[in-house]
């Protein structure tokens, strides 16, 4: 029993079948990537993951609870933390607000009239982003303006932000998509740091083989909306029915 | 001290000491002088800078935080002053019930409103709160008549009930303190007056302003303005906006109504009128004149536009003349002709343009321009909001 | 019967008026994403336009004729204006008299201009900024537009008459076979109607049917491939600016004879067409233009007497009403597209 299992997942928008009987299974402490070609469904059921969309039919349960029609804040309240294919930050404040932020709903949940106290005389919630900041290698950018940061370091950013909640599960978007060279390594270096020392379950849709070959524990292939197969990479790289999805349209 | 940071504090003392010596500081020209006529020290200006004022601190909360931009906010203040007038009229002229009825009253007015109206957001948002304003307005001349007497404006007459009132004062009074009671001091050529009601007007300003230093500086203050950053990433950190949003929207109403109640007190009247858009279009302009989202901002802004109000207004033509009368005739009437239409009863031009320059070229308002300036002369260098650091 | 057919008409005038702002207001919104708040001050502006000519026509030298006498037993003074002077009693008087209409020539040059010059001016530094700056901005505008034309024209309401023929009413019960007297009609407000109905056709004849209109159509729906195929969409959505100002200065022409325009009048409209805007669908021009009409005819029936006995004061508030309902139903609006200021 995985601690996400989505069982029998259907959506269409009009006549497209975007997501046709999926099922996926991320067990507890793996790497799980989502690959497939262009227009397999990956943002689609990334979006049913997240609450975002509500699929036809089908089951998504996280840790033996339902997620279906949640908004994506309770389910982000229930341990599932969403990472962007382009970084979703608060450009206007602090990196250290930034973090802050999540800090502040993980312990008072997704409200709380707390209009009168001051910030700064939370220290433990402090302490704890600051030393996640530390983690990330960002410390000493704490007072920066986050909108005036480079791509790579508010994708790194965004990552604090989302492992400082110490989440159950974290989905990451295309974590590296339009980045160059250097910050994919470098993402890779965090995601693969991520996990050995925190050892977050992830679930990562991602285009580049690079990235999820280097990371995934399991790997599902997604085709016109339906998986091909699941298995550990090494058995992924030659699969026949792999090659034919993504070069598919060359034979014909 | 107060439970503020250092530099906070500062700013609330400057501020308490600013409206402290207002008749002070407003009334530097002697009287009878040709300057006299910029004398802002009378009570009753003194007065509606601080009300307004406290408007402008509530409004800021809303807009300068989240960025929702309300244009309906007059109406809270306008049931305000109406339900300020109905415990005049009910009771006594106490002021105390008065001004907790109006902040009730709006508070659950702007709960409503704003219920309905943060279900929407961006232009959406805005184009809500001026329906719900003008409907207030429209109703209010039309079927709530028994309650705003319509066009005449609510008022206090010898035939209302007023249970309360015994012998107590036929003036509005807080526990038998007359708000209209003034005590002048004369020293040579100058003249200050101290009036009670501005005095409890401004304690109440500098009340206000401490609680909106303190939301600014809390857990609460900043998720809204993590509302107006970002939304999508608000959401997805397991924040829920709409409680958010209306809780800020709520607390600026109430700030509203106790605008509205103390303009009641200072003058027992309520009238449509208050509540008109364009009314609602004033607070606007004043928090964005004095800085969106600063603490000092909408304070400056509020004094600023009613010093002009008030003040520039007067300045006619023939004051124009006495100005420029050291310029050759030609001229002097030539400079008079081009100046005139920006002047007395064309404030309201100046103010449009200081506005609209404002919005184009200075988005921080006054205090950005302050601020600007300062690094002019390399007081303050290039100062970005200083991160937050935890109490030692 | 009768009485609802008059009320329909009278709901056409009011009705054409918002139409006609509204399809200013959301051309700018659709092909700029500008949110405009200073178009009800074009529509003013328009009116002005309509009094300044009559202004300018009816300017006339003063002779003192000895023979006579004014009632305060001075030698009377007479006006005799220019125009009668120049094309004599006929062409001049007539000119005169039909100044309202002869302003709407005036009006199309001088409202491009305040369009081009706008738009050029200060609207373009804006396209990137947040709506709530577009709508600051424009709103202070607003307020100096008006503020000059008091500085020019005074704060009070100046009575521009439409010409003598137009000025009485019509039966118009008798033409669709109804008692005499049944549903009398002001001629002029038919005028304003048949007038806005062709404003109207023009610019959805002038969007459909040539190249610069495809154009911005096309530049509505998607404006980034637009400027990928190397069409210069910026210079076209100025000149649509312009079209849209002397859409809104139009109808303030030709609005002076059923309301005597002042200078607050632009705000009056705003908030009402922006309300017209939001029920038709933002950037959506036939839903404009629907619900326009929609609402001014409502307005109209809602101030029947029978209805504000029913619900007193309903008058006043119907559209915000039903603007509220529709915000809250229908954000997309009766005809917007979908996905268009949804949340």
């Amino acid at each position: 029993m995985g601690i996400l299992e989505v069982k029998g997942v259907n959506k269409r928008f009009g006549g497209l079948q975007a997501l046709g009987n999926v099922n996926l299974s991320v067990q507890e402490g793996s790497v799980h990537a989502i690959i497939g070609p262009n227009g397999a469904g990956k943002s689609t059921l990334l979006n049913v993951l997240v609450g975002k969309l509500i699929p036809d039919s089908g089951s998504v349960m996280f840790d033996g609870q339902s997620v279906l029609g949640r908004k994506p804040y309770e389910i982000n309240q229930m341990g599932i933390s969403r990472v962007f294919q382009t970084p979703e930050i608060f450009g206007d404040l602090t990196v250290m607000e930034n973090v802050l932020i999540p800090c502040f709903a993980k312990r008072d949940g997704s409200f709380r009239m707390h209009a009168l106290e001051s910030v700064r005389h939370e220290k433990a919630i402090f302490e704890q982003a600051e030393a996640m900041l530390d983690d990330v290698g960002m410390l000493d950018k704490r007072g920066m303006h986050a909108a005036s940061m480079s791509r790579g370091d508010k994708r790194r950013l965004e990552m604090a932000m989302c492992l400082v909640q110490e989440p159950r599960l974290l989905l990451l978007d295309e974590p590296t998509a339009g980045m160059a060279r250097a910050d994919t390594e470098n993402t890779i270096l965090l995601l693969k740091d991520i996990r050995t020392k925190r050892g977050i379950t992830m679930a990562i849709i991602e285009h580049d083989m690079n990235v999820v070959f280097s990371l995934a524990d399991r790997i599902t292939v997604l085709a016109q909306g339906t998986p091909l197969v699941e298995d550990i990479p090494e058995n992924i790289k030659g699969h026949p029915k792999v090659r034919e999805a993504y070069l598919g349209e060359a034979q014909v | 001290m107060f439970g503020l940071e250092r530099k906070d504090t500062t700013l609330f003392l400057v501020v308490i000491a600013m409206t402290m010596l207002a008749p002070f500081l407003l009334n530097p020209f002697p009287q009878g002088s040709a300057m006299a006529q910029f004398n802002a020290g009378y009570p009753d200006l003194m007065q509606r800078f601080v009300i307004f004022g406290i408007f402008a601190i509530g409004f800021n909360i809303l807009f300068g935080l989240t960025g929702y931009l309300s244009f309906g906010h007059a109406a809270f203040l306008g049931v305000g002053s109406y339900a300020a007038v109905w415990m005049f009229k009910l009771l006594s002229y106490n002021i105390v019930p008065a001004l907790i009825l109006s902040v009730i009253v709006a508070s659950l007015f702007a709960l409503v409103i704003g219920y309905v109206s943060l279900r929407r957001s961006g232009i959406y948002f805005s184009i809500l709160t001026l329906a719900f304003a003008q409907m207030s307005f429209a109703l209010a001349y039309s079927v709530f008549t028994p309650l705003t007497n319509g066009e005449t404006g609510l008022q206090v007459y010898t035939s209302d009930p007023q249970y309360l009132l015994g012998n107590g004062p036929n003036v509005t009074h807080l526990f038998g303190l007359e708000m209209r009671s003034t005590t002048t001091l004369h020293l040579g050529n100058w003249s200050f007056d101290f009036g009670v009601g501005y005095y409890f007007c401004a304690i109440i300003m500098l009340i206000s302003f401490y609680v909106a230093i303190r939301i600014f500086r809390s857990p609460f203050g900043m998720m809204l303005r993590a509302i107006k950053s970002n939304q999508t990433r608000m959401n997805y950190t397991g924040l829920n906006k709409r409680p958010y949003t209306l809780a800020a929207f709520v607390i600026s109403g109430m700030y509203a109504g106790l605008a509205g109640g103390l303009l009641a007190c200072m003058d027992p009247l309520a009238g449509a009128e208050r509540m008109q858009w364009t009314a609602s279009g004033e607070v606007v302009i004043m928090t964005i004149l004095g800085g969106a989202g600063t603490l000092i901002g909408p304070i400056l802004g509020a004094g600023f536009i009613k010093y002009f109000e008030n003040i520039f207004s007067k300045i006619n033509d023939g004051v124009l003349h006495s100005w420029f009368s050291w310029l050759p005739d030609g001229i002097e009437n030539f400079v008079v002709k081009v100046l005139a239409p920006f002047f007395g009863e064309g404030w309201s031009l100046s103010m449009g343009l200081m506005f609209m320059l404002v919005v184009i070229f200075l988005p921080g308002g006054l205090v950005e321009g302050g601020r600007r300036i300062g690094a002019m002369f390399g007081r303050g260098k290039a100062d970005p909001a200083p991160a937050p650091k935890p109490a030692e | 019967m009768d009485a609802l057919i008059l009320q329909f008409l009278n709901g056409l005038d009011k009705g054409s008026a918002y139409a006609l702002i509204a399809l200013g207001l959301t051309l700018i919104f659709g092909t700029l994403g500008v949110v405009n708040f200073a178009h009800g001050a074009l529509f003013m502006i328009g009116a002005f336009c309509a009094v300044t000519l009559s202004k300018i026509f009816a300017l006339s030298h003063t002779t003192i004729d000895p023979e006579k006498l004014d009632f305060l037993g001075n030698p009377a003074k007479i006006q005799s204006p220019y125009l009668v002077e120049w094309f004599g009693p006929n062409v001049g008087a007539a000119m005169i008299d039909w100044a309202v209409p002869l302003a709407i020539l005036f009006a199309i040059p001088v409202m491009i201009a305040i369009g081009f010059i706008m738009e050029r001016g200060l609207i373009k530094h804006f396209y990137k900024r947040p709506h709530a700056d577009q709508i600051l901005v424009t709103f202070g505008l607003a307020i100096v537009l008006q503020e000059v034309i008091k500085y020019f024209y005074g704060a009070n309401p100046i009575p521009t008459p439409a010409p003598e023929m137009f000025r009485g009413s019509i039966d118009f019960g008798v033409l669709i076979g109804f008692d005499p007297n049944a549903i009398i009609y002001p001629a002029w407000r038919l005028v304003y109607f048949l007038f806005s109905c062709l404003i109207i056709a023009a610019v959805f004849a002038f969007l459909q049917f040539t190249t610069f209109g495809m154009v911005v159509r096309a530049g509505m729906a998607d404006r980034e491939t637009v400027g990928i195929l190397g069409i210069d969409i910026d210079k076209r959505f100025t000149i649509m600016f312009g079209i849209a100002a002397a859409v809104a200065g139009l109808a303030g022409v030709m609005y002076t004879p059923i309301n005597s325009p002042n200078y607050h009048m632009g705000m009056d409209f705003l908030v009402l067409s922006f309300v017209v805007v939001v029920v038709g669908g933002m950037g959506s021009l036939p839903g404009a233009v629907l619900s326009g009409f929609l609402l001014g005819i409502v307005q109209s029936f809602a101030s029947m007497n029978e209805v504000k006995s029913l619900l007193p004061g309903i008058d006043q508030i119907i559209i915000y009403l039903i603007a509220i309902i529709v915000i809250l139903t229908r954000p997309r609006g009766l005809m917007g597209r979908k996905g268009v200021m949804e949340e």
